[in-house]
């Protein structure tokens, strides 16, 4: 499976003006890297999700979408502050210097698709947290052990509603089918090593991905087995996230998140 | 689409001892996802330890027009009251 060819951002394309938090760890920059991308997802996702909150399809699964949401900002808070000052590294930088995956930018679409796009990221995140409980990082291991309780939940929804909507009525397979055919190509980013990565790795702090990509496939391939839906074909995959070459649906995302900030740098409540 | 889910009661223990509670309700299509539901619904705040959730039909009430015959016997029967003893501060949750 060819990979499409990785789109550098130019050196000079930082997109940082005077308000904007830094984006290199002084003391060290690796780990400040992967607590980015951590936070990142958990704070993108996270402000995804709140997008449903007063349409939810029904009050219940309004409630339940922003608790997970909240779930999410809270660990974001936790992963940006350990990085630095958490509410400078979230309002105050452009889409370019963001390192989440291209998966949890995506848009919600109906909630068949905010669904898929919510089986596939937090089956990966659990694994991943699961293996982050043995980091040789303080606080990446006391953060997984937290958070991967959490995580477990959202899992556990994702997967429960996946079976429903796809051995549902004809209308929402469909649905289940078309939601999950638009995050699929997102898919093998959460397993990519990049040289950033591989050194957290063998320092012992970062999870190598690639240690559960099988067990990952066949547990999707579990649930959407069971929800009757046809795992989607492998595509060229689409990488480049965690270098900051975003969708255009990032952008738009840090445009509502970020605009208070922004406009009114001083605001305080 | 509301409406075609059927209601369910939720039921919480605040603690482990103490009983489960009424406190509220919740639709949801099965039992796994009512229980999913009053989770996020009634437990966020560290309300309780453990729930249950029943089908609202599942549950049978006395008739409010036989509440004469049912209830207010008990009222003439203060004997019945166990105000005449003291209970020690120790004892919690009377």
């Amino acid at each position: 499976m060819a990979s499409m060819p990785p789109i550098d951002v130019p050196p000079n394309a930082t997109g940082a003006g005077k308000f904007d938090a830094p984006t290199v760890g002084a003391a060290d920059p690796a780990r400040f890297e992967y607590l980015l991308r951590l936070g990142d997802d958990a704070l993108v996702l996270g402000q995804r999700l709140s997008e449903w909150c007063g349409h939810g399809p029904v009050l219940e699964v309004d409630i339940s979408l922003a608790n997970l949401s909240l779930d999410l900002v809270g660990q974001a808070t936790l992963l940006l502050n350990e990085a630095g000052d958490g509410d400078r590294l979230a309002f105050h930088r452009d889409v370019l210097d963001f390192r989440n995956c291209l998966l949890v930018e995506q848009p919600n679409g109906d909630f068949a698709q905010t669904i898929a796009r919510h089986l596939l990221y937090t089956s990966w995140q659990h694994m991943l947290l699961q293996r982050l409980t043995q980091s040789s990082d303080t606080f990446l291991s006391e953060f997984a052990h937290k958070a991967v309780k959490e995580v477990a939940y959202h899992r556990e929804l994702a997967a429960d509603w996946t079976i429903r909507l796809g051995d549902g009525t004809e209308e929402s397979a469909r649905r289940m089918a078309e939601g999950l055919d638009w995050n699929w190509r997102f898919v093998p980013e959460l397993f990519e090593v990049d040289e950033t990565l591989q050194t957290m790795i063998d320092r012992g702090i970062a999870a190598d991905p690639r240690a559960f990509e099988e067990e990952y496939r066949s547990e999707i391939g579990n649930v959407l087995a069971e929800a009757k839906v046809d795992t989607p074909p492998d595509h060229r995959p689409i990488l480049g996230g965690r270098r900051g070459h975003h969708s255009e649906h990032l952008g738009h995302l840090l445009a509502v998140m970020q605009f208070l900030p922004r406009t009114y740098p001083d605001a305080v409540w | 689409m509301s409406s075609d889910w059927p209601l369910w009661e939720v039921f919480v223990r605040s603690k482990g001892g103490l009983s489960h509670r009424h406190v509220g309700s919740v639709h949801a299509p099965d039992a796994e996802l009512a229980l999913a539901h009053a989770r996020d619904t009634y437990t966020r705040r560290m309300e309780g330890v453990s729930l249950w959730v029943v089908r609202s039909t599942d549950i049978v009430a006395s008739d409010p027009e036989q509440a004469g015959e049912l209830f207010e016997p008990a009222e003439s029967k203060i004997y019945r009251h166990p105000t005449f003893y003291d209970i020690p501060d120790e004892v919690k949750h009377i």
